[in-house]
């Protein structure tokens, strides 16, 4: 077992950990975050996105070890308990950038991060070539296009980052 | 995934000993490639050894005439490095066109290198402009590094500690990804250095990355796509799968190179 602590959520957590536990594995079993999902387990489709000190990472792919020391951030770390959400979920909400929802938590960790580096103005082209590793299987990208770029803007009146 | 004994040195010569002193341990930075084989059980390493946290050995700076890129230095970095984008921007532009956005956060070059994906990008990078890589050890020449599929010159105990580009004149790559999959189903690197001209080809060569000589001879007497006419690639040793057959990705080697030509003399 290996000792480890980080920051998740901005709240501090130290466990024991098998090595071989995977960082997506940490966060749904050890810590019961949920919300961030397993889809394809190869890191292709992005549903176990989360951000890793400010930045889009698949958590499938990452091994708890490996996050020892960083900071961790989850959907659900976004916006507090019964807080208004953040202004890019809010959008996924008003754009209907969902179907069956599985993808969503990864999409919006994603369209967070992209936002982050490349700024609040964003064209549908831009959107779709930096959710290169997101899969929808609804196949819902337009309407999940359209919450990415609403969500941008609102990302630069709003005080969540 | 099978159990493992994890370490994470803070140097490179400590990294260096846990791996003369734990047989068939591998090293891990980025994990992209290694934590994936391993979930599939294809590899099952007793004991992994984690370059991340090593200090420095990410850095990204000219040395003279040369661009050294750092062995932990991930895509991300590499393609939104302004060091990078002045000096070999064909070099910026492959490592942003790798993977995904949160794979490139994660993926580093020297992983890219030490793993040697037949489909990879840098390989092609390095091998066309004659790049250097430095271990622990030693130096290896890009042409004596490469030597086949997922097969590197690397021993056991060694370890890329950077990767030494010498500038071009120009530059460029090309990619034709495979729709499924995003790998490059044929990747071409075209590099017009001072003194020759190098073009590398990713993804196609049943034996990982290559040369096509021919095509380097007719570009170093004239730098245009046009010299290329009437030059045809064998299909011989190239790979053919339910994505292409040999004598398809022959043809796009031939494409893609011309476009690279192109691209690398728009760029002036």
């Amino acid at each position: 077992m290996a000792k480890i602590s980080l920051i998740v959520n901005g709240n501090p957590v130290t466990a024991n950990v098998d090595p071989r536990t995977l960082l997506v594995q940490f966060l749904r079993e050890n810590l019961r975050l949920t919300g961030t999902h397993v889809g394809c387990d190869t890191s292709q489709c992005g549903a176990c996105v989360v951000h890793v000190d400010g930045k889009a990472v698949k958590s499938c792919t990452t091994l708890a070890v490996m996050a020892d020391g960083h900071e961790v951030k989850t959907i659900e770390g976004l916006a507090a308990d019964g807080a208004p959400l953040h202004p890019m979920q809010e959008a996924f909400r008003e754009h209907h950038g969902l179907q069956c929802g599985f993808c969503t938590p990864g999409m919006i960790m994603t369209a967070i991060d992209i936002v982050h580096r490349k700024g609040n103005e964003l064209d549908d082209h831009t959107i779709r070539e930096e959710l290169e590793g997101n899969l929808c299987r609804c196949t819902g990208y337009q309407n999940i296009v359209a919450s990415i770029s609403a969500g941008a803007k609102a990302m630069a009146k709003s005080d969540l980052a | 995934m099978y159990e493992f004994k994890y370490y994470r040195p803070g140097t490179v010569r400590q990294a260096a000993n846990l791996l003369v002193k734990n047989e068939d341990a591998k090293v891990i930075a980025g994990g992209h490639t290694l934590i994936p084989v391993m979930k599939q059980r294809l590899a099952s390493p007793p004991h992994l050894v984690d370059l991340s946290h090593i200090e420095r050995l990410n850095t990204i700076e000219m040395k003279g005439r040369s661009l050294v890129i750092g062995a932990t230095a991930k895509h991300a970095e590499v393609a939104t490095s302004a060091i990078v984008g002045e000096a070999i921007p064909a070099l910026a532009n492959l490592a942003g066109g790798i993977g995904d956005p949160a794979v490139r956060h994660k993926g580093t070059i020297g992983g890219s290198l030490a793993n040697n994906d037949p489909t990879a990008d840098y390989p092609a990078a390095v091998l066309a402009l004659g790049a250097t890589i430095v271990t622990n050890k030693r130096r290896l020449k890009a042409e004596e590094y490469f030597q086949g599929l997922f097969s590197t010159a690397l021993e056991a105990d060694e370890i890329i500690t950077k990767v030494m580009f010498p500038l071009p004149k120009k530059a460029a790559y090309v990619k034709f990804r495979n729709q499924a999959s995003r790998y490059a189903l044929v990747g071409v690197f075209v590099a017009r250095r001072p003194s020759d001209v190098r073009v590398a080809v990713t993804g196609a060569g049943s034996e990982g990355v290559f040369r096509v000589t021919a095509f380097e001879e007719a570009l170093k007497k004239r730098f245009a796509a046009k010299a290329l006419d009437g030059i045809e690639v064998p299909a011989e040793g190239l790979n053919s799968d339910i994505h292409g057959s040999a004598e398809y990705r022959a043809h796009l080697i031939g494409v893609l190179t011309r476009r690279a030509v192109d691209a690398a003399n728009a760029k002036e």
